[in-house]
Parts: structure tokens; sequence; C-alpha cells
């Protein structure tokens, strides 16, 4: 294209000498008036190619265009960009970082006052513009990053994953912003490790390990696997295995459970098969369903993991018990005169797996380590596989395993040394930690990597080893928090078929996820936003309140969070 | 990048430091209450004149002149005799770090001094050899003054003394007071803590909350970035080099002989080096625990050690003296000390300052090269 803002073409680059390259000859044109898609998941490349576009990483192969010039020779001023974290200074006010910003671009300061007031307007930003970038929300802070960039009107938007961890709300207004204030003048890149944004882009490259997998229109993709897509409604309590069984069938490519059904895709050449043939129970309805991009994703890397879990296959049946694996009765946590969750309540039976669902800073990872015993309450009580967590705290952890937000594992010991630590502090001592060890290197096929550095293995094994490390004494109840942030969605299949192999073993886990996707695992979800519970239920449950037919776990959210506030401002008028 | 130099863009970013600064409570307390309480510990707390060393006296002979040498050593100012008694008493004594030495006046003593010899036994703790070297010293000290002082009654000079008296006179520090020296190693001290600690921290800070690359993709060049860093911290070094003169000369009556003007010049001259090491540092690293590590390591301990601050460079080994030259607060301790209690000689100043610029120089260029508008 003649117009492009910026291009480039064979662009390799590694960061170490013998390793794999972060990007293998990618190519990619932005053009002005469209947002272009980057997707991929976490270590993908992304980010070093938006670096590259930046100017700030020198290729090592392959030629950039950026206004006419070579990324590292372009006028910068005519460039905007946010990398992840917003680049905020957060010790100095909205206003101030505006316009640290505005004069580092060089807008005139005849058309100063005008833009800022256009940029508060539009983030809403107004009535904070004297407050500390720091002490802004998630959402806020996005918002403001945005405006920065945008500041003088660049001609190319360079945005590195704006919208990760914000709620949906806030992502919503965010991308609207991003369209309206970049118009028909500005070409807009946009990072994203979230497949369902892609679908509302102009124009996506999909890169997966440093290789571009597509670049095109993403309807294009998403028309590669349509007509495959089918939604089976069995019995709610019947979908694990029924997902299981389906996805052991040849002629299913992949499988995913969507609140009370089981969605599949088939094989390319599998036609429609009845329910029978998917090995659902008689009287299963099967319906068509609309293709998305993740499922084009999928069907590029070549199909999901079968169904079957070998972590689950050698899993202790876990014995019954009259009381609710995991109790929360009025949890409250305040810090100073901040609360971080309040009033959270809620009890999860064994063999059932419970979801908290909201954007970071809710209050999601806080209620979760009450529960663990790693934060005491201000208020309230809860119990874990029946151990009350201010009596009994040791006894209570010991009998669940944790899978800590952005994998707590020990980066500069190998994956070997990471198994053998965490075996001891479950308690594994001698031929039972050897067994166990060598059950789960087994299961999550670690043993390529066994005496690398945890650190510097590839993220989907780091996920892999984590939950390894959580699973070892083979708990009874499983906390995941945030389980599988930014990993591939291969990997977060995989993820999934081994927590419903270990539900039917009677395992109850409680699971913690921004991804509005996830929630579709769980029996029954709450949404906390802003410390407080605002909905509990089952996906379908909630998703019916979104008003809508065929409405996604993020259309509840956001409907949820309407109604919650329309509450408020009732109660304070 | 942008090849013209912009003055807007510098003050936005001047502007932007001198903010945070003012935000930042953990520099204003590196930049003002850390020289106030250094002068404060090295004013009251670390002294390292000798005064009144504690020891034990053992006098076993009754005699009139051991009674009354014994009485030397009670009155003298040098002395702070706890106990008396006999050695085996007097030990536990020293074992248990009450006393630093025991002065033995051995039996026979009397008869020994009236013949106009007379000695003394001195047993300190060699484990604390400064300790033992003023006892020693010192003890030796009164029992001459004090044969002195009876041959002086006897109206004769005493035999075996010494024929030519050396008569001490201390120049410029006539007390030896050591709050004059310490003085310009606490300005020394804060002047690397601001020059080189602070400045790498907070361009390590920059990189570690990503606004470095933020800022790297404006069209900000790299010049405009680094003196936005350089002049802040400058200010700050003047400043609390400022509040340290001040707080000496008031509360702990240092002089200042030489003139402001030269005390300007000479601080100004060492944060050249100082703050170039600083950028250096944060950009070789971008990490605030690594930049803090290697801060202490390349210019907190050396100018604390290596300086002639608190261990004289001339009483050094050979190779290590030969290191110091490659310290730059070597080049600053003896013009500030100069400055302070000798006055202006500016022939002692000049190739000190020159010395001090050529680091800058050599720093400035390394960060110059190191700190490319690169991440990676």
């Amino acid at each position: 294209m003649s117009d492009a803002v910026a291009t480039a073409h064979g662009i390799v680059k590694r960061f170490a000498k013998d390793g794999a390259p972060a990007l293998d000859d990618v190519a990619i044109i932005i053009t002005p008036g469209r947002m272009t898609g980057l997707v991929g998941p976490d270590g993908a490349g992304k980010t070093t190619l938006i670096r590259i576009l930046a100017g700030l990483i020198v290729p090592d192969q392959g030629e950039t265009a950026i206004l006419g010039r070579s990324a590292t020779t372009a006028d910068r001023s005519m460039i905007g960009y946010m990398p992840q974290r917003f680049g905020l200074y957060e010790d100095l006010t909205v206003i101030q970082n505006l316009k640290l910003y505005a004069d580092l671009r060089g807008l005139p300061a005849d058309e100063r006052q005008a833009g800022f007031d256009k940029l508060l307007d539009f983030t809403d930003l107004k009535r904070f513009q004297d407050r500390l970038a720091g002490k802004l929300s998630g959402g806020m802070k996005q918002k403001l990053g945005v405006a920065c960039a945008l500041v003088r009107t660049p001609k190319l938007l360079l945005l590195d994953e704006p919208s990760v961890g914000v709620d949906p709300v806030s992502r919503r207004e965010l991308w609207a912003m991003v369209k309206e204030l970049a118009g028909e003048q500005v070409a807009v890149l946009w990072s994203t490790s979230y497949l369902d944004e892609a679908e509302q882009c102009d124009t996506v490259l999909l890169l997966n390990e440093g290789k571009c997998l597509y670049s095109g229109p993403p309807a294009a993709l998403t028309d590669t696997v349509k007509d495959r897509i089918v939604r089976v409604f069995v019995p709610e309590d019947g979908r694990r295995v029924a997902l299981r069984k389906a996805l052991d069938m040849k002629s299913v490519e992949d499988g995913v459970v969507q609140g009370a059904s089981v969605r599949l895709m088939l094989r390319d050449d599998a036609g429609q098969p009845s329910a029978s043939q998917l090995g659902m129970p008689d009287g299963a309805e099967v319906r068509s369903a609309r293709p998305r991009f993740e499922d084009a994703f999928i069907d590029l890397l070549g199909g999901g993991p079968p169904g079957s879990s070998a972590l689950a296959r050698d899993y202790r049946e876990i014995p019954a018990n009259d009381r609710p694996a995991i109790e929360a009765k009025g949890l409250t946590k305040r810090f100073g005169d901040f609360t971080a969750a309040e009033d959270i309540s809620f009890s999860v039976g064994r063999g059932q797996v419970f979801g908290l669902l909201g954007p970071n800073g809710a209050g999601k990872s806080t209620t979760f380590k009450m529960l663990c015993g790693l934060l005491t309450p201000s208020g309230g009580s809860g119990s874990v596989a029946g151990f009350d967590l201010r009596k009994a705290k040791a006894d209570a952890r010991q009998s669940l395993g944790y899978m800590a937000q952005k994998f707590s594992l020990y980066g500069d010991l190998s994956v070997q040394q990471n198994l053998n630590f965490f075996a001891g502090a479950y308690g594994l001592v001698g031929p039972d930690a050897r067994a166990a060890i060598e059950r789960v290197t087994e299961v999550f096929h670690l043993d390529k990597y066994r005496n690398d550095n945890a650190g510097g293995i590839p993220l989907g094994y780091k996920q892999r080893l984590a939950l390894a490390c959580a699973v070892m004494h083979q708990p009874p109840v499983l906390f995941l928090d945030e389980p599988t942030s930014g990993v591939d969605p291969i990997v977060r299949r995989e993820f999934w078929t081994h927590i419903n192999g270990l539900v039917e073993r009677s395992v109850t886990v409680l699971v913690t996820t921004h991804f509005m996707e996830e929630a579709e695992y769980c029996d029954r979800v709450t949404l906390i936003y802003r410390a407080r519970q605002i909905a509990t239920g089952t996906p379908d449950e909630l998703k019916a309140k979104a008003g809508k037919d065929d409405a996604t776990m993020e259309d509840a959210f956001i409907a949820l969070i309407k109604a919650s506030q329309d509450d408020t401002a009732r109660k304070a008028a | 990048m942008s090849a013209a130099f912009d003055p807007r863009r510098m003050r936005a970013m001047l502007a932007k430091e001198f903010t945070q600064i003012a935000r930042d409570p953990s520099t204003l307390l590196i930049a003002f209450v850390l020289p106030i309480l250094l002068i404060f510990l090295f004013g009251y707390g670390v002294n390292l004149d000798t005064a009144r060393t504690s020891i034990a006296l053992s006098r076993q002979d009754d005699g009139e002149a051991a009674r009354s040498l014994a009485g030397a050593f009670q009155q003298s100012r040098w002395f702070d005799v706890r106990e008396v008694g006999t050695i085996g008493s007097l030990k536990t004594a020293l074992i248990a770090g009450k006393v630093r030495g025991i002065v033995v006046i051995p039996d026979g003593f009397s008869r020994a001094a009236a013949a106009g010899g007379g000695d003394i036994q001195v047993i300190t703790d060699g484990s604390m050899p400064n300790s033992a070297g003023f006892v020693s010293g010192y003890a030796d000290g009164v029992r001459a003054t004090w044969a002195a002082g009876r041959a002086a009654e006897r109206g004769e000079r005493p035999r075996g003394g010494p024929a030519i008296d050396v008569d001490n006179r201390y120049w410029f520090n006539p007390a030896l007071a050591s709050r004059y020296f310490l003085v310009p190693g606490a300005i020394a001290i804060v002047m690397t803590m601001i020059g080189s600690l602070l400045t790498a921290l907070v361009i390590a800070r920059e990189w570690e909350r990503g606004t470095m690359e933020a800022i790297m993709a404006t069209p900000i060049g790299m010049g405009e970035f680094m003196i936005s860093k350089v002049i802040p911290y400058f200010v700050l070094g003047i400043g609390s080099m400022t509040v340290c003169t001040v707080l000496a000369i008031g509360v702990f009556g240092v002089p200042l002989r030489g003139s402001p003007l030269a005390l300007l010049a000479i601080a100004s001259a060492f944060l050249v080096p100082a703050l170039g090491l600083g950028l250096l540092i944060s950009a070789a690293t971008k990490n605030q625990f690594v930049a803090s590590q290697i801060a202490l390591l390349t210019a907190f301990l050396p100018g604390l050690l290596l300086s002639g601050f608190l261990f004289e460079i001339g009483s050094m080994p050979g190779w290590v003296q030969a290191i110091t030259y490659l310290v730059p607060a070597r080049y600053l301790i003896p013009p500030l000390e100069t400055v302070f209690v000798a006055g202006d000689n500016w022939r002692l100043f000049l190739p000190n300052i020159g010395a001090l610029l050529g680091f800058g120089a050599v720093f400035f260029t390394l960060a110059i090269r190191v700190n490319r508008r690169r991440i990676a």
C-alpha cells in the first residue's frame, strides 16, 4: 500500500545468540485511519516488534520505514507511543504528565489548551487533573497513558497492550476513545493478548513464538473455521465428562466448556456429526455456533490438546465430606482507610469449580490470600477443607495447593530444584517425593527443561511447572490465582483439561481470573468489582442478566457493573 | 532522533525533575537530613582524638617517687584511672575491656628513680592497636613529664634525658581536633551520595518504571535528557554542601579560612565526576538495586577509605597508594581540608580541580556512549 505510515519487512531479532529468535522474518504494514491489531500470547514478540517500530530496538535483519525514514531516525514528534505500564510519572499530576509530553513532542503553545481540554474531556479525567498519576485507578492510568501518547496528534500511534488487566467497561471505553481520537488520519497499532479484541480490529498480525501466523482482516481468518463450530447442550453436571470424551474423538479438533454447554470445533472433514457420534449422551442437542478468532488461531496451531488428563489419571479420589470444601463468611480486609475486600461470602462444595471474576485491583487476590491464611481478615471468617482459617492456618494450608499469580517459582533455581523444594515445602519426603516429582515431570513434559533455570523457560512451561508444584502433594483443594494469564490458548486448554480431570476426582477449585471466557469453566462465579461482590451465580445465570441473546461473560459483567452503579446512585440520592 | 537542542524540552524535563525531587521524601532525606546527621555524628560521635583513656594502675612500690608518679597518672588529662590493685586483679578488667591498659610501677621504682632511672611497665590490649599505641605512648609521656618536673624542682636536668627538646607545634589545627578534618570528609560523603548514588538511582528508576521507554520514544535528545538529570542533582549537591558547611561553622566552630568562592569551585569540580559516574552506572545497569550496589562499591567506599579522609594515603602500602590516584575523592579531600583550615591556595586547588574535571570528562564520555537510545 502506498499510503502506509509504517512498514517493516523481514524483521529478525535475536536476544541470545544461540536462542530462538524473538522475531523471525516478520513483516507489517500500518495504514492511517485503521486499527491494526498485533495479536498473540505473551512472549510472541509483540513488544519487540513495537519497540523496533518505535526505534528503541535495532533489528538484526530487515528494513523499517516510518514516515519515510528508518525507525531510528524517524520524526519522533509524529509518533505516539505508549509502552506497557503506560510510561506515566506517578509522582506527577495528571496535568503535569500531559504538559511534559506536550513539551517533549513540541505541541505548539497555541494548541495546548484546546488539546488538553479535549483529551481531559474524552478521558473523563478533568475532575482528577491535579491528582497524582500514581493515585489513579488502573483504567484511568491507561486512559492517561493513551492521552499522553495522543497529546500532539501523531501520524503513528503505537499502543503496547493498552487494555491488559482493566475491567471490561474501561476496556470498551478505551477502545472507543482511541477510535474516536485517532479518526481518519492516525495509523494505530494496538497490541493485545486478548483474542476477542483482535476480532474488532480492521486488520491483524497474528504472532506466535516470533513467527507471523496470519496477516490480514480478522474475519477472513475466522471464516476458515466457519461451519465447524457446534455447541452441544448436555445436562450440567455432565459437561466436563462430555468435553473429555469429545476431545478424545478424532473428529473434534478443539473444545471448551461454555456455561451449561460444550463448545466444539470439528475437524475439516468431520461433516455434521450427531450427538452420539460425538460421544454425547442421547438427547443432547447439537447446534451450530458462530466461529471466533480464537478458534481460527487454534486451527492454525493444529488444534487443541486431547481431553484426558494424565495428571487426573494418577490423582487420588478425594473422599467425601459433608462440610463445604471452601467457605467465606463476610470476609473483609481493610488497609488503613482503604477497603480491599468487603463482606465477601460464598460457599463451594466438594468437586466444584468456583470463580472469582473481576478486573485488576478489584479485591480478588486479597480474598484469595485471606482464604489461604496469608492475610488476616479484618472481619469475617473462612474455612478450607473444614479447617478454620483463624484456628488451624497450617492445616488449612497443607490441604490446599496454591498457584500464585505470576507463577511464584524460583527463577534462578532449575526446574528440578523447584520441584524438589515444593515437594519438601508440602511435606513430601523420600520415595514419596521422588515418585511425585517423577509423576508431574512426565505429565507436564518437563523433562527437556529439567536442568534449566525456571526463569528462562518458555511461559507455557512456567505455567505447567507452577501447576505441577501446586498439585504434587495431591491436595483436596486447589487455589489458582490468574492461572492462565498471558499464555497461548493451547496451553490454556491443556491447563483446563487437567483442572477438569481433577474435578472429576472431586478436587475443589477456587480460581481468580480477569478473563471472562475462563469464567465459563466454573460451576459458579462471583463478580467482584471495587471490593464488593456484585453478583453470584452460574455462568449462564449471569449471562442471562445481560438481557441479550448469545451474551458473553463480558456483556454480563458490563451489565452487572452498570446495574450496581445505578443501585449505588439510587441509594445515594 | 532529534539533532537540534530544544530549550523548551529541556525546560520541561527540568521542571519535571525538580517537581519529582520536591515530592520524593527519600531524595530530600539524602540531600538535607543525611548531611545534618553526618555533621552531628562526626561532630559528637566519631571523634578520633584521644581524650581520657581508661587505664588501671598497679603500684608495687611504696616509696615517695612511686606515689608521686601514681599521682601524676591520676591527675593526667589523658587518663582516667579506673582501678588500682595487683596485676592479677587488674588483668580481668583489661580482658573485660573495662580498661585499655595497665600501668605497673614496679617494686624498687623509687630507688631507681632516685638514681636517675626508673622504668615503668605498660600492659596494653594488643587486639585494639590504636588504643594500645595511645596508652603506651601517653604513659611514656606522663612518666617523662613527671621526671622532668622532679628534675626541675631539684634544679637539674634529668640525667639521660634528651639534650635536644622537640617542641611540637601543629599549624592550622593546633588542638588537633579531628572534627576539622571530619567536616570536609562529611561533605565529600554527602556529595558522593547525591552525585553518584542518587543520580544512579533516579535514572535506574525511570528504567524500572517504564518511563524511560516512553521518554525515549519522544523527540528528546539524549543530551537533553542527561543535562536534565545533571543540573538538578548538581544544585542539590551544592545545596547540601552548603548545609554541611554552615552547620560545621555555626555549631562546631570549624573555621572556614579560605573563601566561599574557592569552596564552591572545589565542590563544583568534584560533582562533575560524581554525577558522571552516577549517569554511567545507571545507564549500564538500569536496575535500582544493582545501581545502588555498584555506586556503593565504586563511589562511596573508595571515597571513604581511599581518599585520605579516614586513612592517610602516605601510610598506605605502595600499591594501595597507586590505586588512590584513580579515586576522584582523593583530589577533593586535600583542597577541601586546605580551604577550611588553612585558606586559599590556588596552586594546590587548581591541579586538583583539573584532575577532577579530567575524571568528569572520562565518565561523561563513557556515559554518553553507554546511554544510547536503545532498550536492547
